[in-house]
């Protein structure tokens, strides 16, 4: 055994260790090839030549011995690719009403995703009155109010004004509020946290546009309404408006997609998903808030003491674990990665926590490049299972310090059923199968 | 000196202030400035949200008696009998019911302005063929759903003037969280 072999075992060894109790290992054990995955995958390498060699020798046809699909031709090309047709369950899901089919909401499934970013066909969707059908050409962008100069501006002119990307998250503020419930509900992450989609938006800064109105400076607040059925609309504070709200008109590089605000949305980085107003075709500066249905009636959160808090826009930090979670069990004792996504509408994630003993002890999670501000951030943990029932929860926290609190503890804040803004440590229990099932801790 | 970098400064300390958005303003980039004048007739056309003091109400009036004959026929089915709840909300009903352990949340217990009724109802109900109610019958409408609470009397005809005068019964009921949290939260 030569010296590095010698030196990779015993990092092996030393990463195999736990750091925290219930076998969480060191968030590098992966990472600096250590463990036993090394040696499994020589050895199966190995074997793979020898058969491959044995069977040259015989003579056959080469599609006697290789893949059935790499002895046919192929489908032809489309001009639009879908997923594959065996990814059925990576679909959004949601509830009809009969009266109102277009009305209420789709999850997104993150029990079956991975990386930082949601296919712009499974972005959550929460719509007042549907998807409205908009002809590009005929759309425009109305700007007037407390201002200089009354603006409209068509996507063509949008599409010449200097554009910027960023990658940030959208989460309604209902998002997570099954939580509130008296017993812990038996239900996957996407029923749970499925409010919440991350994407690359790209589009103009709503400043630019502001600045050429030439905004009055008894102009506080803005009204932002969208061209659906709803008319949906939403009061912003200048302040946000004049800093980093973007008028996005591209998601994942393709024009925004129907259900997310096409042809334009307003991006409002951090702040509750309901105010990213989609469809958006006017934009009236205001001396005050409006007082919208959907910023007092809605999107407020009630008090224990009969008061509601309002314009608490910006989202809390929050994370969930998606690898194991309810339905995605565990197959057995050994190796696995524990993982699942962080974010906060207050800039980025500093640190993700996981424990495996209801918070007695934890080992810090590896946070996956890029960690951008208001943006899902996703975490990865080794962890070896002995196969012994426990808990695992996760608990974020952010540049600014803020830290998730525990469900009892932001349950104090709210009146009964005040369900907005949940951001408690949740967790989810194995059983000595290997089975997941929502539990409060 | 442009409006916007004064706002940026200010955004940047309130920001600071309340722990919020990192992004930091960059310098705003300069437009090829596109924006076409909007002709004043298009203004006054789309311009339909109206504000708590009554900025943006339009003339025509309303009672609750024309209010409850048009509910019946286009709202009851989604929202109950004289507003009691369906597929589409409860709307009435629920006042003083705020710090109690089963808090409901209607028009008349939890909104703080009837100007957002007026607002609402006006573009986006029935949610089945939103706008195509008139103004009077819109006024008709809010003065029926606040007259199944006795916030205003059954006699007594909304319009433009008197709407905005309207006390709800939950007016104080809301802390502002913008741009901080106040004092104790
Ligand atoms: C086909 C069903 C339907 C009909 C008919 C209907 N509504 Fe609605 N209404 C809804 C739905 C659904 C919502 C919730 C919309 C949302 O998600 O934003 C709603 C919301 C409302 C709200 C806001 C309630 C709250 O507390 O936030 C008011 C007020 C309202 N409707 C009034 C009316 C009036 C007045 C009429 C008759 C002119 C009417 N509705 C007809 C389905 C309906």
């Amino acid at each position: 055994m030569d010296s590095d072999t010698k030196r990779l075992r015993r990092v092996a060894a030393e990463l195999d260790e736990p750091v925290a109790a219930n076998g969480l290992l060191h968030r590098r054990a992966f990472l600096r090839g250590g463990i036993a995955f090394t040696g499994f995958a020589a050895a199966a390498v190995t074997a793979h030549d020898a058969a491959a060699q044995a069977a040259a020798a015989t003579g056959e046809k080469l599609s006697a011995r290789t893949l059935m699909t790499q002895a046919v031709m192929g489908g032809p090309f489309t001009a639009y690719g879908q997923p594959a047709r065996y990814e059925r369950d990576a679909v959004r899901e949601f509830t009809v009403n009969q009266l109102t089919p277009g009305t209420g909401s789709s999850r997104t499934p993150h029990h079956v995703l991975e990386g930082m970013i949601t296919p712009s066909g499974l972005h959550f969707q929460r719509n007042h009155n549907g998807v409205p059908d908009i002809e590009p050409n005929q759309h425009q962008l109305l700007i007037h109010g407390l201002v200089k100069r009354p603006l409209t501006f068509t996507l063509d002119s949008l599409s010449r004004y200097p554009m910027e990307s960023h990658i940030r998250f959208v989460e309604c503020a209902g998002n997570n509020g099954g939580f509130n419930a008296a017993e812990p509900r038996q239900a996957d992450v996407q029923a749970m946290h499925g409010l919440l989609s991350s994407s690359e938006w790209t589009g103009v800064r709503l400043a630019v546009l502001l600045d050429e109105a030439g905004v009055d400076p008894k102009g506080k607040w803005i009204l932002a309404e969208g061209g659906d059925g709803a008319s949906m609309s939403r009061s912003v504070p200048i302040e946000k408006c004049m800093d980093d709200a973007v008028i996005a008109l591209y998601q994942n590089g393709e024009r925004i997609r129907p259900e997310q605000g096409y042809p334009m949305r307003l991006l409002l980085p951090g702040f509750e998903g309901n105010m990213n107003v989609k469809w958006l075709h006017r934009i009236q500066v205001t001396p005050t808030p409006t007082f919208t249905k959907d910023e007092t009636s809605k999107y407020t959160e009630l008090m224990p003491n009969g008061k509601a808090r309002q314009f608490m826009f910006q989202q809390p930090v929050n994370s969930f674990i998606t690898k194991p979670s309810y339905q995605i069990n565990l197959q057995g004792p050994g190796y696995y990665e524990i993982s699942g996504l962080a974010w906060s509408g207050a800039g980025k994630i500093a640190k993700v926590e996981i424990s495996a003993d209801e918070g007695k002890s934890w080992a810090q999670a590896a946070l996956v490049d890029p960690v951008l501000p208001m943006a899902v951030t996703r975490f990865r943990l080794p962890w070896k299972w002995s196969g012994q029932p426990l808990t695992l929860v996760s608990r974020a926290t952010d540049e600014k310090k803020n830290v998730q609190p525990t469900r009892s503890q932001w349950l104090k804040l709210y009146a009964p059923n005040q369900g907005y803004k949940f951001n408690g440590i949740t967790a989810w229990a194995a059983d000595g199968t290997g089975q997941i099932r929502h539990v409060y801790i | 000196m442009s409006i916007s970098k004064t706002a940026a400064a200010l955004a940047a300390a309130l920001v600071l202030g309340f722990g919020g958005a990192a992004l930091a303003a960059d310098k705003v980039p300069a437009g090829p400035g596109l924006g076409k004048e909007a002709p004043a007739d298009l203004v006054a056309k789309w311009s339909i949200s109206i504000l708590p003091d009554g900025t943006g109400l339009p003339a025509g009036k309303g009672d609750s008696r024309a209010g409850a004959t048009i509910y019946v026929r286009t709202c009851l089915g989604c929202h109950g009998t004289n507003g009691s709840g369906g597929t589409g909300g409860r709307l009435t009903g629920g006042i003083g019911s705020l710090t109690s352990d089963n808090p409901i949340k209607t028009v008349n217990s939890y909104w703080p302005y009837a100007t957002t009724i007026f607002d609402y109802i006006r573009r986006a109900m029935p949610i089945t063929a939103p706008q195509s109610l008139t103004d009077d019958e819109v006024y008709a409408l809010v003065a029926y759903i606040l007259s199944v609470d006795g916030i205003v009397k059954i006699t007594d005809p909304l319009d433009k003037d008197t709407l905005p005068k309207i006390q709800m019964p939950n007016r104080n009921g809301f802390v502002s969280f913008w741009p901080a949290a106040p004092k104790g939260f």
